[in-house]
């Protein structure tokens, strides 16, 4: 098995290192690491944007350089929060807390050193995770019929809702509105148009790019507008010679970076629970097994490595259930299963032996990514630590102008442009209620699937529903359902006690962003 | 129970989800409902719109039955109302001048409405800003990636 896996590697690494597509994962990482600086920015809009951009271009490159926005805005998110103590990028929130006082104590070229090891020993681990881990799943996964199918979705939809973020039963509410969201348009079956009140550009459906600009794109924009606290750069003063830490700061984070890696690909195989819970685990753990726990929030080096490594572990074991069964985690994976459909990709087990040239070059140029990213921020830190002193007052007029024309170019159409203006008032009224967006592109994503794989295991089971149960495997997944459901409603009855300790690092966070939440 | 009855953010968002859940399950009753064995297209949408409905019940519910208090209003501290008016009014902008004018007039409105919305911009520095982007934008978009959206509709750039 693992010579096998090391000539598909090999083979990857061939698709990867093509001049064009090594060009898009350059091009990916550098505008990733750049939104991830920018506060206010965030991955799911700027992949959004480029989405459109890339119709025109192979699946490969486009692929490649999608994801490597995902992950190339992890690195950049890191420097935001340490140098800035704006916790702008979820993942990279419990940073903040040890990662500003080292940035006071004069140490933020210290810290910032870390966390770029950090990130590439957590994302190597990912990577590697991926590669054992993907093709052994879709062993697995060939067996599944519709009906077992069905209830994955099911049990991912139902952890992308209840574990993110705020009130279960509004994620969960949430998901219900994305599947609903996803039934506009033309029936697959019958061509019954459905909800399309008419309108005949709605046909084929909501626009997923109209969907994700208006939630996370103009909805966040109403949010902040002049609501932003000006940046504080008195500190934010890193030379490349400050990066390196000693060997002391070394020897501290390594054990915290093994272990921040290991939880962080834990979490990455849990549907539903992607790098933001990573990274908060990992440091409520690793400060409670420490042998000084009072360091910690006051620039401990552990709690900068720790959550780092995690979240870039979590961020690349991710990419696992997407590619491998075609279930996403989180609203990026939810998007970039958009985009492979959109290539006239069929995400699903079949993915790997159909389009390997997809799969193995995304793995290898993952690896390329990492390594770029360690050669852009070490000696480009100058330059990113220039950008954090771009105002929010010239960043959110120029982002706007990128929706627009994005959402525009996708089909040449206007009509998009109105749709996602009215999505994102109406996520806006959405996210003043409490609604967290983040389920909404998970449900309207799966939604089409859903429906189509239900009544098709309906169909064959002549309309029995204990199919779902009698089958071995749909019904282990459904058990899972009700667990997490029942998780859910104990967490809810003791709910001082279990939250407490939670809410207890979230308040020393400064209150976050809802972007990306279930990220 | 009786007398001061406060108004939590919870019933409005219970009460959206109602009635989304119920308009998208009346909606669905439209089209064919089918059976369990074959499901018309009306099958998915009536189940979820009524799915959706009971959790806007429970989210309402369980407002009610929490003693928490809910201060928080439904309105920001501050309303923007004119920043908000500038962020809707960029791409309203942008869909008619697009559709009459063109790009370069589309861009540049887009931008320069959408600036003037934050507080301390004025008109210059927004134009500023419009202008640069307008000319990022046209150089990115028409040269670059030739996207069909003609610069100034009428003349032939």
């Amino acid at each position: 098995m693992i010579s096998t896996a090391i000539t598909d590697l090999y083979y990857g690494f061939g698709v990867a290192l093509e001049p064009h597509n090594l060009m898009y994962c350059f091009l990916g990482v550098l505008v990733g690491n750049l939104v991830g600086v920018l506060p206010g920015m965030g991955p799911v809009a700027t992949i959004s944007i480029l989405l459109p951009l890339t119709f025109g271009m192979q699946p490969v490159p486009a692929i490649l350089m999608l994801s490597g926005v995902y992950y190339g805005a992890q690195y950049g998110g890191a420097i935001c929060s340490i140098l800035l103590n704006l916790p702008c990028h979820p993942p990279h929130a419990v940073t903040c807390l040890d990662g500003f006082p080292l940035t006071k104590q004069g140490k933020g070229g210290t810290a910032l050193g870390i966390t770029i090891i950090a990130a590439f020993v957590g994302a190597s681990f990912g990577i590697t995770e991926m590669i054992f881990l993907a093709p052994f799943l879709v062993k697995v996964a060939l067996e599944f019929g519709p009906a077992e199918v069905c209830s994955l979705m099911l049990v991912g939809l139902l952890a992308g809702s209840t574990l993110a973020k705020g009130s279960p039963l509004k994620g969960i509410a949430m998901t219900v509105l994305g599947l609903l969201v996803g039934i506009v348009g033309s029936d697959i079956e019958t061509g019954q148009p459905r909800f399309t009140f008419g309108i005949t550009e709605l046909f084929d459906g909501v626009e997923i790019i109209a969907l994700a600009l208006g939630m996370f794109g103009i909805a966040e924009f109403m949010n902040s507008i002049n609501n932003t606290e000006s940046v504080d750069l008195r500190y934010a003063k890193v030379g490349i010679s400050d990066m390196f830490p000693s060997k002391e700061d070394l020897k501290k984070s390594f054990w915290p970076m093994i272990r921040g890696t290991l939880l962080g690909s834990l979490c990455a195989l849990i549907p539903g629970t992607g790098p933001t819970i990573a990274s908060f685990v990992s440091y409520a753990t690793e400060k409670k097994i420490s042998k000084t726990p009072e360091r910690f929030g006051h620039g401990a080096i552990e709690g900068v490595a720790c959550p780092e490594a995690s979240t870039h572990s979590s961020v690349q074991g991710d990419f696992i259930p997407t590619m491998s069964l075609g279930i996403p985690g989180d609203t990026v994976m939810a998007l970039l299963l958009g985009a492979l459909i959109i290539h006239g990709i069929v995400p699903g087990p079949q993915l790997i032996s159909q389009h390997a040239d997809i799969f193995w070059g995304l793995i290898a140029s993952f690896w390329i990514g990492n390594i770029l990213l360690v050669i852009l921020n070490v000696p480009m830190i100058g330059l990113w630590v220039k950008l954090l002193s771009i105002p929010y007052r010239y960043l959110y007029p120029s982002a706007m102008f990128f929706v627009c024309i994005g959402v525009y170019a996708a089909n040449n159409d206007m009509f998009q442009v109105g749709e996602t203006l009215f999505i994102g008032v109406i996520g806006y009224i959405l996210l003043r209620l409490d609604f967290h967006p983040a389920p909404i592109l998970l449900g309207f994503v799966l939604g089409p699937r859903f429906e189509e794989n239900f009544r098709r295991s309906l169909l064959i089971s002549r309309g029995d529903l204990l199919t779902f149960v009698e089958r071995p495997i749909s019904a282990f997944f459904l058990f899972i359902c009700v667990v997490l459901i029942t998780a859910q409603i104990y967490v809810w009855l003791r709910k001082p006690k279990i939250i407490a300790e939670e809410q207890a690092i979230e308040a020393q966070v400064r209150t976050t962003p809802y972007s990306e939440l279930a990220g | 129970m009786r007398g001061k009855i406060t108004v939590k953010r919870d019933y409005y968002a219970g009460g959206l989800m109602l009635l989304l859940g119920v308009g998208a399950a009346v909606t669905g009753t439209g089209y064919k409902f089918g059976s369990l064995a074959r499901m018309g297209p009306g099958f998915m949408p009536v189940v979820l719109g009524v799915v959706l409905a009971l959790l806007g019940l429970l989210i309402a519910g369980t407002a009610l039955g929490s003693s928490e208090p809910d201060d928080k209003k439904f309105l920001p501290d501050n309303p923007q109302w004119f920043g908000w008016l500038c962020i809707i009014g960029g791409p309203v902008l942008f869909i008619i001048l697009g559709q009459y004018g063109g790009m370069i007039p589309a861009v540049f409105a887009c931008v320069f409405v959408c600036a003037l919305g934050d507080n301390t911009a004025t008109y210059k520095s927004s134009a500023i800003l419009a202008a640069g982007i307008t000319v990022f934008g046209v150089l990115l978009f028409h040269y670059l990636l030739s996207i069909p959206f003609p610069l100034l509709r009428g003349f032939n750039l």
